[in-house]
């Protein structure tokens, strides 16, 4: 729903990643982690993103966004498993008391940039 | 919407393909097997180069670079940076707060009134909507202090930003309180996002809503410490599974706690005002014990 408030947050560290010396490069890449747990549409954030990048350094760059499984722990067995559905109980021992490893992640990773 | 500038944490990839242009000046500057870089001013500072790699050169004087920047931060850095910095405030002034959020309607504004009325805590609010001072008005008919904020003015963002919270929270006496409620504004998706500093977050649900509400927004239900089961007066005209949705809720949150509560009639409250001055209480002796 906040797709573009996070576009505009991926645009402004992604071209202030941009080194000094650098400043007439085109970026080709920018590679984002998003978990399954983190409310954010990949098409959607695609779509602002390509917006709001429009005539700046950033333009044409594509979004490139890797979706991160939810994996959690059983604290109680040790169990590490995928989470599909909305099942946050052991799969094995269902126990409750679970910690969500991966998942969550909302980061940008790096830029790919390229100097013609 | 408002977004400071900070600067990025950069590290080079080691391994760097380019190709460049016999004499090209470049080169000593870009093969950086074993580079460097100062992470506050984003300059390049190269060690000296050992040995060149992963270089070739082209026959004409075009020369291509292609190199990827290593960055590593969390997109939302800015928000949860200036959530640290409110906790810090509240944590100075011996303040409790609470991250209150449902979906509209589900009856959050009724509780905060009979709670702040009930409650015998010294209490602000600082209330989200979108647009409006309904809710500020209603919740300052209790007597305590009441912040409005109306997120149009920041783009008519769907939650509150830890930078909202702590421009609002500038406006009350924080010495004089003991509690910061936070009403959120509704919705089950986004406030879910956006750390604001709070200590404890709760989710309210009523039962004019669907009993599967917890499976459809699990973030929600993950990420609050309890959920308060609203407008229990309503279940004698109502199909509603009472025990399916708190199962479903446990489904997500096997140990959250569940308060069932009717608003309107405040049965039920009694539970929840004991969770809510518990809460109150231990922050005040861990922070003395500080």
């Amino acid at each position: 729903m906040h797709e573009m408030g996070i576009a505009m947050q991926v645009a402004e560290i992604a071209t202030a990643s941009i080194p000094d010396n650098m400043k007439d490069v085109r970026v080709e890449k920018v590679n984002l982690k998003v978990g399954r747990l983190a409310a954010v549409v990949p098409a959607s954030l695609r779509f602002c993103f390509e917006i709001i990048t429009k005539d700046t350094a950033l333009s044409g760059a594509e979004l490139h966004i890797e979706e991160i499984p939810v994996v959690a722990r059983c604290r109680e067995c040790d169990t590490e498993w995928t989470i599909a559905g909305p099942v946050f109980t052991c799969e094995r021992c269902k126990s409750g008391s679970v910690e969500i490893l991966s998942g969550q992640e909302l980061n940008i990773e790096s830029i790919e940039i390229a100097d013609e | 919407m408002f977004y400071p500038v900070f600067p990025a944490r950069m590290l080079y990839k080691r391994k760097i393909q380019f190709m460049a242009g016999p004499e090209s000046d470049l080169l000593p500057q870009l093969i950086l097997p074993d580079g460097v870089c100062n992470p506050v001013r984003n300059v390049c500072k190269p060690l000296p180069a050992v040995k060149t790699y992963g270089c070739q050169v082209a026959k004409n004087s075009e020369r291509k670079i292609e190199m990827e920047i290593k960055v590593v931060r969390k997109v939302l850095d800015v928000n949860d940076t200036m959530a640290a910095q409110n906790r810090k405030m509240f944590a100075e002034k011996n303040i409790f707060v609470l991250n209150v959020m449902s979906s509209p309607g589900s009856g959050k504004t009724t509780i905060l009134e009979k709670t702040l009325a009930r409650a015998e805590i010294k209490s602000a609010v600082i209330v989200g909507d979108i647009c409006t001072t309904n809710d500020a008005d209603r919740l300052a008919g209790t007597g305590v202090p009441v912040v409005q904020v109306n997120t149009d003015e920041f783009g008519g963002d769907c939650h509150l930003a830890a930078h909202v919270i702590g421009n609002a929270a500038a406006n009350l006496d924080l010495d004089a309180i003991d509690l910061l409620i936070v009403e959120n504004v509704g919705n089950l998706v986004c406030p879910a996002e956006f750390d604001i500093g709070e200590d404890a977050r709760v989710v309210v649900l009523s039962v004019t809503e669907g009993e599967d509400k917890p499976l459809k927004y699990p973030l929600m239900f993950r990420v609050c410490n309890a959920a308060l089961l609203n407008k229990t007066d309503l279940l004698p005209y109502l199909d509603y599974d009472k025990e399916m949705a708190v199962r479903y809720i446990h489904q997500i949150q096997p140990e959250m706690p569940v308060f069932e509560v009717s608003a309107k009639t405040e049965e039920g409250f009694d539970p929840w005002l004991e969770w809510l001055r518990n809460c109150v209480r231990q922050k005040l002796v861990k922070q003395n014990a500080n």
